[in-house]
């Protein structure tokens, strides 16, 4: 068997894996912008990358040139994140943050019920202009869609962490994260710190949103790429950005080795969770993470 | 002591003495059975996630493990009376849920939640691909066996009302005094604050794998009665994500940390989409597609969550408490204006 090891295959493998592995980096990216900000895990995020796309897809197919629908998309996008920080987080403010996940479980049901009441459940294509087709790199086949969406998601990540690490506003961002208390007390305004962060996940989910219904297509099925996500976040820690590149990479190619040498043995499907397996053996070892730094814990 | 007692023994008497009454199959089917099975596995991951502080979001695992391993042990072992049938399910889904109990004694919170996630892929997908778990059926479908014991048959709809019943309130029972003693209070150490409760000596490791075998033994029932007693046709895929998401949100809604509140919330998660598709149909003239109405529930039970937790943390539990104690004073009141 080692004999006629396919190297060119296993090297294609190795490339699509990574590449396919930055579209789950874009959604957890979304993820990480609320939990660093206001210590939730927004199970949300999801169904509003639903929303985004299917509404985006529906005012296009309803005859509104790309451009227009973008910012149409864009600003329900800003109105619904303002909504849920003014409605339900901030009614919620200083609960546990398990209480909060539960709320955006709860959140995560509204958004997607209502997606599907306003637009339909119907399957729509979307046509973001970048074609799925192989192009040829030193005799290795890489799709040119996964280029552009790997592209993007390293220009989202790289801009968020300039943002982070090299703004004033970052810097507010990072203290309100570290303690609420003490960035209210030096006179960080929080409210408005948080309405941006979930206007910023909801610009996120936007762009994932647009480039997962374009893979394939924009239906129900969308809200489950947190599902994906998720194991990428446990492995690359809730509040690291570059750890969301990271373990989206590092699932992607993972999970595509997996796929393709285990599948002989386990059937298909391998995929659904395999992904957990990978980050919670990864956890196992090193409970701390790829990239996460341990907090001191006050009793 | 006595007190506390009174008004389940109480609840459970009138359960017994009302089921014939019921009349309707319909209400039996669409109401009685999925409630006691929902408030089963409710009170099975209440004693985890509010009782212990660790989050699960993969209970329909379990359910499909007990309902999974109560079939194959009825059809490969002849003649094994059917309480042991149930149990041995049960300790089934123990054994898969001390497994997958592990990562938390390594992880807490967040982290803990996905991880359980695991299981609940893991199963499903185990349970669709290899097909001995269903005795080679298509896409894993099993039908539950006759439920018999003792000579005696369960396979009516009321026969099966109180097989479910029964288990519910001896499986309830175990769990509630299982809280009150020792056990109990150290998952609620563990629960509060992990570290402090290892400092002031309470065994973390055992408390944590303790709870999660016991909520697995209790949902894995409870997968037994749902298979057996109330679908009584059942595929992998029924144990979805959303079965999960359902018995956690009867958790919240009914009340953290409490085991009436497990059965408000089950109560209340199993009526409302029947009242909803009842009401729809009224005004409407059932002018509303399946497919809309889905999707009603979705909005109605997420807004459901949302208010519960913003405005009555403690659940329904906490409104019946209230409710009853401010019957008892209007009560005392009138009796002492007299």
């Amino acid at each position: 068997m080692l004999i006629d090891f396919d190297w060119q295959f296993f090297v294609e493998v190795l490339v699509g894996g990574p590449l396919s592995g930055a579209m789950y980096a874009l959604v957890a990216v979304g993820f990480v912008l609320i939990y660093k900000t206001s210590g939730v895990l927004n199970f949300a995020q999801g169904p509003l990358l639903l929303f985004a796309a299917l509404t985006y897809v529906s005012l296009v197919e309803r005859g509104l040139p790309s451009i227009a629908a973008l910012v149409v998309v864009f600003a329900t996008m800003t109105l619904i994140g303002l909504a849920i920080e003014r409605t339900v987080l901030r009614l919620l403010a200083n609960r546990p943050p398990i209480i909060l996940f539960m709320a955006t479980l709860g959140l995560a049901y509204i958004v997607e019920g209502g997606a599907q009441l306003l637009w339909g459940a119907q399957v729509h294509a979307l046509d973001i202009g970048v074609s799925d087709t192989p192009l040829d790199v030193y005799g290795v086949l890489v799709s040119k869609f996964d280029l552009v969406a790997a592209g993007l998601a390293g220009l989202m990540v790289a801009a968020l962490i300039g943002f982070f690490q090299f703004t004033r506003a970052g810097l507010a961002f990072r203290a309100a994260a570290a303690d609420g208390y003490a960035a209210a007390a030096v006179g960080l305004r929080l409210p408005r710190i948080l309405s941006l962060a979930w206007i910023a996940a909801g610009f996120t989910a936007l762009v994932a949103g647009l480039l997962w219904g374009a893979r394939l297509g924009v239906q129900f099925w969308l809200s489950l790429v947190v599902l994906k996500a998720l194991p990428v976040l446990v492995l690359g820690g809730f509040d690291s950005i570059l750890g969301a590149i990271v373990g989206g990479l590092i699932v992607g190619a993972t999970e595509k080795l997996a796929e393709v040498y285990l599948r002989p043995f386990l059937g298909g499907g391998v995929e659904i969770w395999f992904a957990y397996v990978v980050a919670l053996g990864f956890l196992l070892i090193r409970p701390a993470g790829l990239l996460r730094r341990v907090a001191v814990e006050r009793i | 002591m006595s007190r506390s007692l009174a008004l389940p023994a109480f609840g459970l008497a009138l359960a017994y003495g009302l089921a014939p009454l019921l009349g309707s199959d319909y209400l039996i089917e669409a109401i009685a059975l999925p409630f006691l099975a929902l408030s089963l596995a409710a009170v099975g991951l209440n004693l985890l996630t509010g009782y212990t502080g660790q989050v699960s979001l993969g209970s329909a695992a379990f359910l499909a493990i007990g309902a999974y391993a109560a079939f194959n042990l009825n059809l490969r072992v002849h003649g094994q009376p059917l309480p042991l049938t149930i149990a041995l399910a049960g300790l089934a889904s123990a054994a898969v849920g001390v497994g997958f109990g592990l990562p938390s004694l390594r992880l807490r919170g967040f982290y803990l939640a996905v991880s359980t996630l695991a299981a609940q892929f893991f199963v499903q997908w185990a349970l669709n691909k290899f097909a001995w778990f269903s005795n080679n059926s298509n896409s894993g479908v099993i039908d539950a066996p006759k439920l018999q014991f003792a000579n005696v048959s369960f396979s009516s709809p009321l026969g099966r009302c109180y097989f479910s019943l029964t288990v519910v309130a001896v499986l309830t029972a175990l769990v509630w005094r299982l809280v009150s003693v020792k056990a109990g209070r150290d998952f609620m150490a563990v629960r509060d604050h992990e570290t402090a409760a290892r400092i002031i000596g309470v065994p973390v490791l055992r408390a944590k794998l303790t709870a999660f075998a016991v909520s697995s033994f209790v949902i894995g029932v409870a997968g037994v009665l749902w298979a057996f007693a109330y679908l009584r046709t059942v595929e992998p895929d029924g144990f979805n994500l959303d079965r999960s998401f359902q018995i956690l949100f009867i958790v919240i809604i009914g009340s953290l940390a409490t085991i009436r509140g497990a059965f408000l919330g089950a109560l209340l998660i199993v009526v409302l989409p029947l009242l909803l598709s009842r009401l729809s149909v009224a005004p409407f003239g059932g002018g509303i597609d399946a497919g809309s109405l889905d999707m009603i529930q979705r909005v109605v039970i997420g807004a459901a969550i949302i208010g519960f937790l913003i405005a009555e943390p403690e659940g329904l539990a906490a409104l019946t408490r209230r409710a009853s104690q401010f019957a008892g004073r209007t009560l005392k009141l009138n009796a002492a204006s007299r």
